[in-house]
């Protein structure tokens, strides 16, 4: 029934469609193998002499002025004080967004509000930035806190929260509704509450999917460059102080490519370092997010 | 001794105010994010509207008089840019999906392939600007034109155009699969002409959101970019495919142009502002 020339034009489909699938296997290679190239070009350098330690210990970042010193703390130091000033917004809005649409919103409502928040996760981060800068900083900041510096941490970590928050809401709000209606039915049929039931069953049986939902929020605000970059400035602290400005890995980077570094040069080498680093950051919490959501989702279903 | 004969205290009216307390917050916050969604819209709105004229859309830029510039090389590289993507990163994107759910055993290449993607997808888009500079700027020597960027944003949303793509190919029902195995075809043909139309609309939803992800990524296109000031028309498509001579235009986008204006210590900016 089938021809020859139909089964070798299967034989060639499923062949190019197998490469078309292995094109991610070589972006990912392509991105290992780039970064590790020049990262150990970094720590080989025929000039200058960085020992690992030194680069991942050291509390002073200063490639571009003399004396030069390449320890990276200050700049994993801005990022997780981004990352965690957003996480502390949006985890409160994004959760309690999706238990409002899950579990108490009628079905127009829910209709209506879902896309809303979508829109917000469609914003480039470049107006995120621009939004911290312009307004965030000289409106809100600074009539509370007088001695905000114009570029700081805290409108990026609001910006970025603001940024994350439908990450977080619809994922948690999809873990939300996996939950099975017995749960929920039974838990009424004890004579508990509304919020009861939503706090005491159907949240801990969507924790799984929240967590990962958290997760995922915390490696994509790990990884934001436009708004941090804008909003937070350009100078490495190793600081706590949400108030002065500091510098994330990935506004370094942006920093070195707008620059007029030389290619070859140490300088233009930390910008890989500084990559593998923060790749290796996101790459840990994305792998550890998704073992989460596999894991728990055995427990519970 | 006493049979435990409590009494189960409902305390009924605490607890329905304690849920009507928790249902408040949740509600406040929900509301939070809409509000802090249109105050940002707002304030941009209100700052940028009165410059959003035809003279800005159409003018090149300015540097002896800033008053008259326009963003028309951005928007030209913009279009360029979701073109080029598009064409690149669609057919990829489509075919491993539909390769991953028709086709792909139940192995450990398939497992790999699958936890690949969903990694790629977190990525920070920074890295795939490194990695554009890296393969297509160097390796393929196409220069800080306007292909490498379109390739490397390619990259960039393959994951998501995949993603989604797949979940579009899952809600297709097995039924009509199976009515098409039944009547003798082979699995391309019902791919071809069963499964894959019924999941074009699941594919164009995801389509779009990588496009218009395209549109407002600046990180990567920072580092594969150079100014360039003028257009020319002849010749674009040679330009376009043998890399960036110094006349093309369209290294820019808009985003990266608002990049530029917001740090003026930093960039030679074209803008007084």
């Amino acid at each position: 029934m089938i021809t020859s020339f139909q089964r070798i034009r299967e034989r060639g489909i499923h062949g190019a469609l197998f490469l078309c699938a292995a094109v991610s296997i070589f972006t990912t290679a392509a991105i290992i193998w780039v970064l590790l190239s020049e990262s150990y070009r970094f720590f080989n350098h025929p000039n200058v002499e960085i020992s690992l330690t030194e680069f991942l210990f050291g509390t002073r970042w200063a490639p571009l002025l003399a004396p030069q010193s390449f320890g990276v703390l200050p700049l994993i130091c801005g990022t997780a004080h981004v990352a965690i000033g957003s996480l502390v917004i949006a985890i409160p809005i994004g959760l309690g967004a999706a238990v409002f649409l899950s579990e108490y919103a009628p079905k127009a409502f829910r209709a209506f509000g879902k896309p809303v928040l979508e829109v917000l996760a469609g914003i480039p981060t470049v107006v995120y930035g621009y939004f911290a800068l312009t307004f965030v900083t000289p409106h809100i900041l600074q009539p509370l806190l007088p001695n905000t510096q114009i570029y700081n941490a805290a409108a990026a970590a609001i910006v970025v929260g603001i940024m994350i928050i439908p990450t977080v809401a619809s994922l948690s709000d999809d873990a939300l509704r996996a939950v099975p209606r017995s749960l929920r039915e039974g838990a009424y049929a004890l004579a508990a509450t509304r919020s009861e039931v939503t706090t005491r069953v159907v949240f801990p049986a969507a924790l799984s999917g929240v967590v990962a939902a958290i997760l995922l929020a915390l490696a994509r605000a790990i990884g934001e460059t436009m708004a941090v970059a804008i909003a937070a400035g350009m100078t490495p602290k190793l600081t706590w102080n949400p108030m002065e400005s500091i510098q994330t890995m990935t506004s370094y980077i942006v920093q070195v490519s707008l620059g007029d570094t030389p290619a070859g040069t140490i300088e233009y080498q930390s910008l890989f370092a500084v990559a593998m680093t923060l790749f290796a950051i996101t790459l840990a919490t994305n792998i550890i997010a998704n073992r989460v959501m596999r894991r728990f989702r055995e427990v519970y279903e | 001794m006493t049979v435990a004969t409590a009494q189960f205290n409902l305390r009924l009216e605490r607890r329905r105010l304690w849920g009507k307390v928790f249902a408040g917050v949740c509600v406040m916050f929900a509301a939070v994010g809409i509000v802090a969604l249109g105050v940002l819209l707002i304030a941009v709105f209100e700052s940028g509207w009165q410059y959003v004229t035809w003279d800005f859309l159409v003018s090149l830029p300015s540097i002896l008089d800033p008053a008259s510039s326009g963003i028309y090389v951005a928007l030209v590289g913009s279009v360029w840019l979701i073109g080029i993507t598009a064409a690149a990163s669609i057919p990829i994107g489509v075919a491993a999906a539909i390769y991953l759910e028709e086709y792909a055993p139940q192995n450990r290449i398939t497992r790999f392939i699958d936890l690949n993607i969903a990694n790629l997808a977190g990525v920070p888009s920074i890295v795939y600007g490194i990695l554009g500079l890296a393969v297509f700027t160097r390796g393929m020597q196409l220069g800080l034109s306007v292909l490498a960027g379109g390739l490397t944003l390619a990259l960039l949303v393959l994951p998501v155009v995949i993603i989604s793509s797949r979940e579009a190919l899952k809600a297709v029902p097995s039924s009509i699969r199976f009515a098409s195995y039944a009547l003798g075809a082979t699995r391309w043909q019902t791919i071809r002409a069963h499964v894959l139309p019924a999941a074009i609309p699941g594919v164009m939803t995801g389509v779009i959101l990588a496009l218009s992800r395209t549109l407002g990524e600046a990180a990567p296109l920072i580092m594969l970019v150079r100014e360039c000031g003028s257009i020319e028309h002849r010749n674009i498509w040679v330009t376009v495919l043998r890399g960036c001579p110094s006349r093309f235009t369209t290294g820019w986008t808009c985003l990266t142009r608002c990049f530029r204006i917001s740090r003026p210590p930093v960039s030679s900016c074209c803008w007084a502002s």
